[in-house]
């Protein structure tokens, strides 16, 4: 379902990605973990199409097809969903009005009919309750005035109406405290699919209690240092990602550029 | 924010959909101004006597007036001897009577999404219907005439209530008060003239629409509105002009009047000639716009939407002289490519307990400049007066401004004003985030903008609610890149 090979980002002059590789295939949840600054957000954003970040080179196939090359709606509507770390607010800009909009360029793109008000409502409101979220949330602004757990369920909302093939799930559990996390990671587990593949991104082994991933990747200077189970995770919140960095220094220089995008 | 997008760039080149001009037979007068013409034009208007001395004592107090200077805007000098103040269309229609009006003009207003057929009409919306210099067409005038409601012509207000525009006309923008207003005063063709009696609740939107066809000719036209005690009425005016590379200056007047507990709102979508992408053309829209809340417990609200015009000069005001009387101001103000707009409004607070709101969003995009003016006085005779006052400014690219000039005078140390202020960019984490679930960086923009302006138009009426969100999304095209 996705290949990434070789990849290499950076913002403005520093280089973020050395040399990136990984394969998910369909159903498969992959943990990726790894210290602050080490490139966990950035791959999520690169893969979602954020333009801050410019791929110099590596590429990453989806479906088969190359990923870089489209505009994240044409990622979006291809299946690819970023539950963001930090949700956008948008004021003004009602949570169902955003949503439905969302949905009905899906359906359009998939030759479907589009939903009216009546059929979204009907629909938002079986999905609401994986979140144990109320309909007042539909009526306020996108994110506006969230708490920091209300935005987090709503990105989780968001990805059960969107269905998508692949779910990058950023930082999900930061800043949810107990409950919080509870819910957003039974909202989670109750969306896992045989043909959904979630790429997890977390800093911390709790959320693994919630959401047992199939693989766990550490990440480490803009590199996948150690790939391994769930036991990878325990062994990584024992020993500390000072661990992770002794290993990331004695790993080979990342390879050089395969496909230069720039000189 | 992303640099260059090739289907913005397209979009940009969209043109400006009311452009179009009509093939009409009209009657103009030699260019130029003087007490000749003055008197030409009242009449050809077949006023009476005190409508033309009114005009000229307009007129020489014009004279010795200087143009202002003190706005944010720049334009070339505006030669007000090579201009046409008067033009008709030839056939002059029975203004009872919509089967006379040329049916070119009829097919103007059918294509500009205003059809004056009754019959076709489907909003429960009046329409007078202001072309170049007069007015052709008044619908539901009956309708309206059995209430005791009055809708009409500005010309025939003039014909058939003298009494009521000698007492209101003037009341509330002298001649004197600057000088477009003057100006205006000494060579006003047309507009709309609107009176609601005691005690009704005008059960229709009212609305004019303005539409400038002719060349090289100025629109001076006039709306005065008078709500007797304890009425309500609701207006609408709308305004379009072909596609020209000359500039046009349009300067109207528009005067309301609020007796005791009655209601005025009062709503614009102005959506004139904007002028092309380099600047060239467009219609100067210098506007007085002024409401008397003259009563106890009187309201008017000013809600604008302006999109269109190369230069917009206008602050819709209140005199809250009415103890307890209310002010509103709602403003949205989008200047694109090289659009100029210095508009906000007045709050004079002086009546006791009187109260205002000011939310004024303006959005600029291309090389607009956008400048918010507004002052709020409270005089001394206004105790516990209040304000709430909010300034937003959105920025899209990064040629564009936007300004903010808010005076504040307080004579009254019971008043209590409150500003707010901001100045925002859209956010390119605004736009990734939308992008990222599959929608358009194009329909995210117009999601984005018109989150922005949402205070404004849940003021404004359902149906044109709609339009103006239309409009808006139109005026951006092209303006992200």
């Amino acid at each position: 379902m996705l290949e990434i090979r070789g990849l290499h980002a950076r913002v403005g002059e520093k280089e973020i990605l050395k040399g990136i590789d990984l394969v998910v295939r369909p159903g498969e949840v992959h943990a990726i973990m790894g210290p602050n600054g080490s490139g966990k957000s950035t791959l999520s954003q690169v893969l979602a199409g954020r333009e801050t970040f410019e791929v110099t080179a590596g590429h990453v196939l989806y479906q088969g097809k190359d990923l870089l090359a489209l505009a994240p709606e044409d990622r979006a509507l291809a299946g690819i969903f970023l539950a963001f770390q930090y949700p956008v607010e948008i004021p003004g800009v009602g949570n169902m009005h955003f949503l439905r909009t969302a949905l009905n360029a899906l359906k359009r793109q998939r030759g479907e009919e589009e939903l009216d008000a009546m059929d979204f409502l009907t629909l938002i409101k079986e999905k609401m309750k994986l979140v144990e979220m109320d309909q007042s949330f539909m009526n306020r602004s996108v994110n506006e005035g969230f708490s920091g757990g209300e935005k987090k369920r709503n990105e989780i909302l968001q990805m059960a109406v969107l269905d998508p093939k692949l779910a990058i799930l950023d930082e999900t559990d930061s800043g949810l405290d107990i409950d919080a996390l509870r819910i957003v990671a039974s909202g989670v587990n109750a969306l896992r699919r045989p043909e959904r593949a979630m790429l997890v991104i977390t800093h911390y082994q709790r959320l693994l209690e919630h959401i047992v991933p199939d693989f766990v990747h550490v990440i480490a200077g803009g590199r996948i240092v150690k790939s391994g189970d769930r036991a990878l995770a325990l062994e990584l919140e024992q020993k500390g990602y000072a661990w992770v960095d002794a290993q990331a220094q004695a790993a080979p220089p990342a390879r050089a550029p395969v496909k230069g995008a720039r000189a | 924010m992303s640099t260059s997008n090739p289907a913005f760039e397209q979009l940009t080149r969209k043109e400006y959909e009311a452009g179009f001009v009509t093939q009409v037979e009209s009657e103009q007068i030699p260019r130029g101004l003087s007490e000749d013409v003055i008197r030409l034009i009242s009449s050809k208007k077949e006023e009476p006597e005190f409508m033309t001395q009114w005009r000229l004592r307009a007129y020489r107090h014009w004279l010795t007036m200087k143009e202002p200077t003190w706005q944010s805007v720049k334009y070339s000098k505006i030669d007000y001897q090579d201009m046409i103040y008067y033009s008709a269309p030839k056939k002059r229609p029975t203004l009872n009577s919509l089967d006379e009006v040329d049916p070119e003009i009829l097919r103007t207003y059918e294509k500009l999404g205003i059809p004056l057929d009754e019959q076709k009409r489907l909003a429960n919306v009046a329409v007078d219907a202001v072309f170049d210099s007069v007015s052709v067409a008044t619908t539901f005038k009956e309708k309206l005439g059995a209430m005791g409601v009055i809708f009409c012509s500005f010309s025939e207000a003039v014909k058939n209530h003298p009494d009521l525009v000698k007492k209101y006309l003037g009341s509330v923008v002298p001649h004197t008060d600057n000088y477009f207003a003057a100006l205006n005063a000494a060579v006003f063709s047309d507009g709309s003239f609107c009176f609601v009696p005691r005690g009704v609740r005008c059960p229709m939107e009212l609305s004019t629409y303005f539409r400038i066809n002719a060349a090289e000719t100025g629109q001076f036209e006039r709306t005065l509105i008078v709500a007797e005690e304890d009425s309500y009425v609701s207006y609408l005016e709308g305004c379009t002009a072909p596609m020209r590379d000359k500039n046009q200056l349009h300067a109207a007047v528009v005067e309301l009047v609020a007796l005791d507990r009655a209601q005025i709102k009062y709503s614009t979508v102005q959506n004139w000639y904007p002028g092309d992408r380099e600047g060239r053309g467009g219609i100067y829209n210098f506007v007085t716009k002024r409401g008397l809340c003259a009563g106890f417990r009187s309201r008017i609200s000013w809600t604008q939407v302006e999109t269109g015009s190369a230069i917009t000069w206008k602050y819709p005001s209140c005199i809250l002289k009415g103890d307890e009387s209310v002010g509103e101001f709602y403003s949205v103000a989008v200047t694109n490519n090289r659009q100029q707009a210095d508009t906000g409004t007045k709050m004079i607070h002086l009546g006791k307990d009187t109260r205002s709101t000011i939310i004024s969003k303006g959005i600029s995009a291309g090389r607009g400049q956008n400048t918010y003016r507004g002052l709020v006085k409270v005089q001394k005779t206004a105790q516990r007066a209040r304000n709430y006052t909010q300034c937003d400014s959105l920025l899209i690219g990064s040629q564009c401004g936007a300004h903010t000039v808010p005076y504040i005078e307080v004579k009254n140390s019971t008043a209590r004003v409150e500003h707010e202020a901001s100045t925002s960019k859209i956010g390119e984490d605004q736009l990734f985030y939308c992008r990222s679930r599959g929608i358009s960086e194009e329909d995210a923009v117009s999601m984005i903008v018109n989150g922005f302006c949402r205070k404004v138009f849940k003021e404004l009426p359902m149906e044109f609610a709609v339009e103006a969100q239309k409009l808006l999304t139109v005026s951006l095209e092209g303006s992200v890149g």
